[in-house]
Formats: structure tokens, sequence, C-alpha cells
């Protein structure tokens, strides 16, 4: 348990809800990553403001690491693959951004749209959508060992 | 209203974006194996499990409740004219097989787009693939399933 770290969570995470919240009650948007990435792609209309959030997400990101090096949140790797993938890190990050990106395309959120947003609009759809990936990335970690 | 040059709309959008980037930081999100460690469930008997995700969710939620209660109260955002909540309330196809492949996505890897992009300001290792398949996955998504009430629709009869 020596990873359990639930003040800083639930710091960071009030503060995620309020960024929703700043953007739903000033611009009336949804704060879904997956969207707002999506819609950096033609035909989005509004790419300007999209463009925008990403860049300060990152900014805000990195100032955060600066000011607060202790927390160790830097991650100077992702994952590696389980070792019974023959075909490689490289390939298995790739399938899972595809897959990422395939699927919070086509069902209309990530974590954030659906996690955070939707949930707090007592979406139905985003009830589904929060249980079946939540339920299947359980199952995933579990069937491949990456942990 | 020419929104794309409007200042305030603009800088919600980039005090929006800055605190989001906080909050994953400070939560710890914007770490994989944080994630793959909240995600392996299969760690809770021997006590390895780390539930902070939940914590990290909980609040979040709560707090985005109370701004969606706040504007019910309200006609209109500050700096738009309508608040745009997806219209399109059917469980179809493509949700729960979208949210299906995205689970295998984020198991696989423990990232997910919010903290995919964040890491850009840290560059890990891999990352540059990830974001590439990202954006190549998403693509192919908005060429199958079309977008829009009036297509999804006429999709989810």
């Amino acid at each position: 348990m020596d990873t359990f770290t639930p003040i800083p969570a639930a710091i960071g995470g009030a503060l995620i809800g309020l960024s929703a919240a700043i953007l739903w009650l000033g611009n009336g948007r949804i704060a879904g990553i997956s969207g707002i990435f999506g819609q950096l792609l033609p035909p989005a209309q509004t790419v300007v403001w999209r463009f925008v959030f990403l860049a300060f997400l990152v900014g805000g990101t990195f100032v955060a690491a600066h000011l607060l090096p202790s927390l160790g949140n830097r991650p100077t790797t992702l994952v590696e693959a389980p070792k019974w993938f023959a075909a490689g890190t490289p390939i298995w990050i790739g399938l899972s951004g595809l897959l990422t990106g395939f699927g919070t395309k086509i069902g209309n959120g990530c974590t954030s749209g659906h996690g955070v947003c939707g949930l707090a609009r007592l979406s139905r759809r985003s009830f589904v959508a929060v249980a079946v990936f939540f339920v299947v990335a359980i199952l995933t970690v579990t069937a491949t060992g990456i942990v | 209203m020419n929104k794309t040059l409007n200042i305030p709309y603009l800088a919600v959008a980039a005090v929006a974006g800055a605190i989001f980037g906080l909050g994953l930081y400070i939560s710890g999100m914007v770490n994989p194996l944080k994630v793959l460690r909240f995600l392996d469930f299969t760690a809770i008997p021997s006590g390895g499990w780390d539930p902070s995700l939940a914590f990290v969710m909980v609040p979040a939620v709560i707090v985005m409740f109370i701004a969606v209660r706040i504007g019910k109260a309200r006609t209109r955002p500050a700096f738009d004219t309508r608040f745009h909540e997806p219209e399109f309330n059917k469980i179809d196809t493509p949700l729960v097989a979208g949210a299906a492949m995205f689970g295998v996505g984020w198991g696989m890897s423990g990232i997910c787009p919010g903290p995919a992009i964040s890491l850009i300001a840290f560059w890990p290792h891999y990352l540059l693939i990830y974001l590439l398949a990202l954006f190549v996955g998403s693509y192919g998504g908005s060429v199958i399933i079309p977008s829009g009430r009036q297509k999804r629709l006429a999709l989810a009869r």
C-alpha cells in the first residue's frame, strides 16, 4: 500500500473537476480530452480553443512538475510490453494507442468526457461507457499481466 | 459572435487546460504505472493494490456535478450562446464497442487521452508512438462512424 496517495489524489481530482466546471460554465463545453483531441481534425469547426486547451494542459503539467518535484509523478518511459508479447514494446504501445483512439472516437468519450463530465451530468450513455471501460481495462490488466 | 478570436473564450480554455494539467500531475494520474496499479485488482489480496484513481474520480465528479447544477439555473454559459450538451442519448453498439476497445487500450498501457497529452510535458520514451497511434485510431473512427445526432439516430435504429 506504500504507493497509495489519497490526499494528492483527491486534491488533483478536485482540480480536474474544477477545470471541467470552468470550461462548462465559461464556454458551455465538455472537458473530454479524447473529444477535444479528436476534433482537432477536419471537419471540426472550432479548432482554436481546443488547441489552446491542450497546449495549456501540457503547460500546466510542466509547471506543476517544476513547482512540486517531490511528488515524483514524472515518468521517463511508458510501461514495457509483457514478456510473452514477442513483437516488442513499440508495437504494444502503438496497439494501445490505436484501440484508445478508435474506441474513444466511436464511443464518444474517455475517462474525462464520460468519466468526469458524463457521470456528473447523469448521462445514461456515460454510466454504460464507464462501467464497460473500467471492467474491460481491469480484465485486460489481469489477462496480459502488464503490471 | 466569432468565438475563435474571442479573448475571454480562449482565456477560459487556457485556464481550464492549465488546471487540468495541474490536477493530472498532482493526482499522479499522469503516471501510467500508478493507473495500472489501480486497474490491477489481482493485487487486492496481497495488499499491493493502489486505490488512488478512485480518490481522483470521486471529487472530480462531485465538483463537476455542482457546476452542472449551477449551469441548469442559467440559460447560457458566460462566453457562448448555449451549453453544448450531447443530445444523442441512445445506448448503441458503437458506444459499448468503443468503450470496450478503449478499455483494452487503457489496460494495455495505463494511458488514457488526458494523461497522454499531458505527458508531452515530460516526453517519455515511446510517447510519440502512442500519440501517432491515438491520432490514426481517432481518425479511423471518425471515418467509419459518422458524428452528429441525425446520423447517429439513423444508425441506431
